[in-house]
This record gives C-alpha cells, structure tokens and sequence, in this order.
C-alpha cells in the first residue's frame, strides 16, 4: 500500500514538472548564438522590437559556435546566429540549416600586452604575428572550444605549419570571449578575439591591440533557420519573420548605430559583398 | 583593492534601487528553487519516513545508495538529463531542454536524496520505543506516518533546509539545463558565473549578497521555530 503510494508520490512529481513550463507560458523562439555577440549587450538592443511586433519572447542560449551549430543539428533550437563560415555552409549543405543570411561583421584583433615581447605590434599580417609568438614562447590564451573565434584562430595556426597545442605558453581556456579575454588580461597574455568583445572591455583592461589590418581576420556573423523539413517542431514562421527582421533596413541601421563606451561594435553586413 | 570597494558600493546601489533586471534574476531563483524543493520534500520525506518503517531486503543497500547520491555532483545530473532532454533524447518531443521543468527536475534529483536522507536519520534519532507504543495503541500506517511527521519535525524542517540550501546555491544544473537565457532561466548562481567572466562584479557582488541572506534568513527563522514551545507546532 505504502509503497504504491510513493510510487504515485514519484510519477506525479515528475508529471509535475514536466507541466510547470506551462505554467510560464509564453511563445517563444528558441536563438542559440556565439558567446561574443549575446555578452556585448547588442541583443538586448536589437530583439525588443521584433519581441514587440509578434508578442513573442527570444530565448537566447550562449555558447560558442561549435555548440550552437550542434544544438541546431539536434533541432534544440530554433535559429541560431554564429560566425564560422565553413561550418555554417557545412550546416545547410548537411540539410539542417535554410535561409542563411549575413547580418553584421567586426574583425578579429590580435591583442597583447603593452610592452609586446613578440614584437608584433603593427604587423599586416596575422600568421606573421602568430608565428613570432610561437617563437617568443610568450603566453597566448586560445578559447579551446569549438568556438568561431577557435576556429579560426586554429586556421590561422594551420598556415603557419606551426602547432602550438601542448606547449608550455598556450593555455585552453575552455570558456566563453569575454572570461578568456579577461583570462589573458590577468595573465599578461596574446589573444585571439573579435574586435566588439574587445571594445566592450577596452576601458576595463590593459591588453592592446597589436594586430588588425589584415583581410583574413575579417569577422561575419550569420543566422540560418534550423530546417522545418528535418525538425517539424521547429517555429518555421517565426524565425523566418526573424531572419527577415534581422536583414530589414530598419535593424540594419540600429546595428550600425550600436555602440557601448562610445565605440562602434558591429557593421551591417546586407548588401556587403565578402571577398 | 579599489575596484573591490567600487564593486561593493555599486552592488549595494543596485540593491536599494530594486534594479528590475537584479530583482527578476532573484525571483527567478526563488521561483524555481522553491518548485522543486517542494516536491523533492513531498517525496523525499515520504520514502524516507517509509524506509525506517520496516525491515526489509535490501534497506541498507538503499541507504548507502541514498547517503551516496546526498554528494551527487550537479554537472553529472546536468550530463545526464541533458542526454535524456535533448530533441535527440528519449523525452525530446516534449521540448524540455533549456526550460525551467529542466531545470525543476535536475533539482527534484538532486534534492531528494538529501531530504529523503536526513529524514531517514532524524527518524532514526528517536526514541526506539515509539514505534511499538503507537502500534500497540493501535495505529493504522496512516495514524503511523503522521506521528512520525510530528516527532521528527524538527529533523525533517532541518532536512528540507538542507535541500533547499542544496539547489539554491548550486549552478552546474541551472547552467547545464536552464541554459542562462537572460529573464527566464537565469539565476543568481548562473549569473554570477557569467557576469565573474565579464568581469562586471558589481552585480555579481548584489547577487551574492542576497544568496547569503536567504540562507541566513532562513536558518533565523529555522532556529526560531526550534526554540518555540512544542504546542504551537
């Protein structure tokens, strides 16, 4: 008898719980996106009319690339907003993503400390300054996830034919921009990272910017629909009424018009052509 | 040290201007903490109070196994449900993942065995003789468990403390499951962790400060209640 109550006790538990997100109802549009971009406050900025003008919530779940292409793949969520483009091609040729579009782009930066013992600063090319690192054995933070910014930070090791994984001065910090960013600022270290993440921290840090002008650190964020064929679940409508708000003209000039302690972070990238 | 002390005085601005995003981010922890401690106490009690009930095959295995899960590290229950909750998952089609019912069942799992746990120790601190008196009297199980209940109050307020201490203050599972989506699944815990890695610690300061004085506010009230006179339980 007893133990027949408990197990009620227990399914009725669970089934509980399984219903309190009921409770909280609301419509929603689940938005996987890169650490970068959902800690720079630029969401919050550019999600509340939409919210608005279709009565819904965005959720929006930070992590790096890497996972929120995953989370996509698993149909978790229902868009995703990230900035590695071969992955992302990767994504909807794979037939789990539709409607990619570019939205905004920054560049990436190599930062370092003042006094530069890799004597990159000024450099034109980034290859170059990672291999002077490399060959200084100062200390370099790279993220280690599957982020964009790994990526391509990992691209970049590749031309280079050098291999910095192992040694002594790459430290893996396994954790979203901005703490890495702040990981190399405790540590007096070289980092890889995009160039709003940077601004945003600039006045609280003292990293600088040592390399820059180079095409390939180029930074563009896209969004792509989690495909409704594969995953029916999926708010099809809705993050198609998303993507098309994204590339309006109106959202368009609000990125443009974004900035946070008086620097510009993202640039619009509809009808900007990629080389 | 200076940027302590601005931290510091920012964190108390932000208190006492009941900043709406601070009070949302408390209520949220709040909320769920308090669904999911109520349930794990429903049930946690319950199988405690059973489990000291009778002897039977098996009853010290199931101690062990229940004093073992009372250290479940919360990013195991995180791996595990997320692998159950995930579209990919066998509970997928019920679209849980990144929810507050994750987050409410990762906590209903790590709760339980704590509350079910010191029940089980408190019962068993009790006089041996009251079981057989009460049988004696004649007792039916239902008559058995409410004086049970009531003997052991003290030990089983302690326990549900003690899960509810648990959940609050733990942040691998709201991370894990909740997915810190900014007015829906983040909480204090996960909020300090990513606004430590922004390295804005003036709302992360706030937001300590408040963990702390609910854990104290709770313990005041758990001590006032023990040194009450028994008749006004």
């Amino acid at each position: 008898m007893i133990k027949k109550i408990i197990t009620l006790v227990f399914v009725i538990e669970f089934a509980i719980s399984f219903f309190i997100n009921n409770i909280f109802a609301e419509e929603t549009l689940k938005l996987a996106t890169t650490t970068s971009v959902a800690e720079t406050d630029v969401l919050d900025y550019i999600l509340p009319p939409f919210e608005k003008k279709h009565n819904i919530r965005v959720h929006v779940i930070s992590v790096g690339t890497g996972k929120a292409i995953k989370l996509g793949e698993n149909g978790d969520v229902d868009i995703i907003f990230v900035h590695a483009r071969e992955a992302e091609d990767k994504f909807v040729n794979d037939g789990y993503g539709i409607n990619r579009q570019d939205i905004m782009y920054n560049n990436f930066l190599v930062v370092g400390p003042e006094n530069d013992p890799a004597n990159i600063k000024g450099l034109k090319s980034a290859e170059k300054s990672l291999k002077r690192i490399y060959n200084s054995k100062h200390m370099f933070v790279s993220r280690g996830d599957n982020s964009g910014t790994y990526k391509k930070e990992k691209s970049l090791w590749l031309k280079t034919g050098l291999n910095p994984k192992d040694k002594k001065w790459y430290l893996e910090s396994g954790q979203g921009m901005s703490a890495t960013l702040r990981m190399a600022d405790e540590k007096n270290a070289y980092v890889l990272v995009d160039s709003a993440t940077y601004l945003f921290h600039k006045n609280k840090i003292a990293l600088k910017v040592m390399v820059e002008e180079d095409k390939k650190l180029l930074n563009f964020y896209g969004v792509i629909q989690v495909n409704p064929h594969k995953y029916p679940h999926v708010k099809h409508k809705l993050s198609q009424a998303f993507v098309a708000w994204l590339i309006s003209s109106k959202c368009q000039k609000m990125i443009q018009g974004y900035k946070k302690n008086g620097y510009k972070l993202y640039y619009p990238a509809v009808g900007k052509l990629i080389d | 040290m200076e940027y302590i002390w601005c931290g510091i005085k920012e964190a108390f601005k932000i208190i006492l201007s009941f900043d709406k995003e601070f009070i949302g981010i408390v209520f949220i922890s709040l909320k769920v903490c308090f669904i999911s401690t109520s349930l794990a106490a429903i049930g946690g009690v319950s199988f405690g109070l059973f489990l000291t009930r009778k002897k039977f095959l098996g009853r010290r295995f199931i101690t062990t196994i229940l004093n073992t899960l009372m250290s479940l590290p919360t990013v195991l229950v995180g791996l595990l449900l997320y692998s159950f909750l995930s579209r990919k998952g066998p509970l997928g089609r019920f679209d849980l993942l990144y929810s507050i019912s994750a987050m409410v069942m990762g906590q209903l799992i790590l709760s339980f065995p704590i509350i079910a746990g010191f029940t089980v120790a408190s019962v068993k601190s009790l006089d041996k003789r009251i079981r057989p008196t009460i049988l004696a009297m004649g007792a039916n199980s239902l008559q058995e468990f409410k004086m049970f209940l009531h003997e052991a109050r003290f030990g089983i307020l302690a326990a549900i403390i003690a899960g509810f201490g648990r959940v609050f203050a733990e942040v691998g599972i709201s991370m894990m499951l909740g997915g810190n989506i900014k007015g829906y699944t983040r909480n204090i815990t996960t909020a300090i962790a990513l606004e430590t890695g922004k390295g804005e610690f003036a709302l992360g300061i706030a937001l300590g400060i408040v963990l702390l004085s609910v854990s104290l506010i709770i313990n005041i009230l758990f001590t006032q209640l023990e040194r009450c006179p028994s008749e006004h339980l």
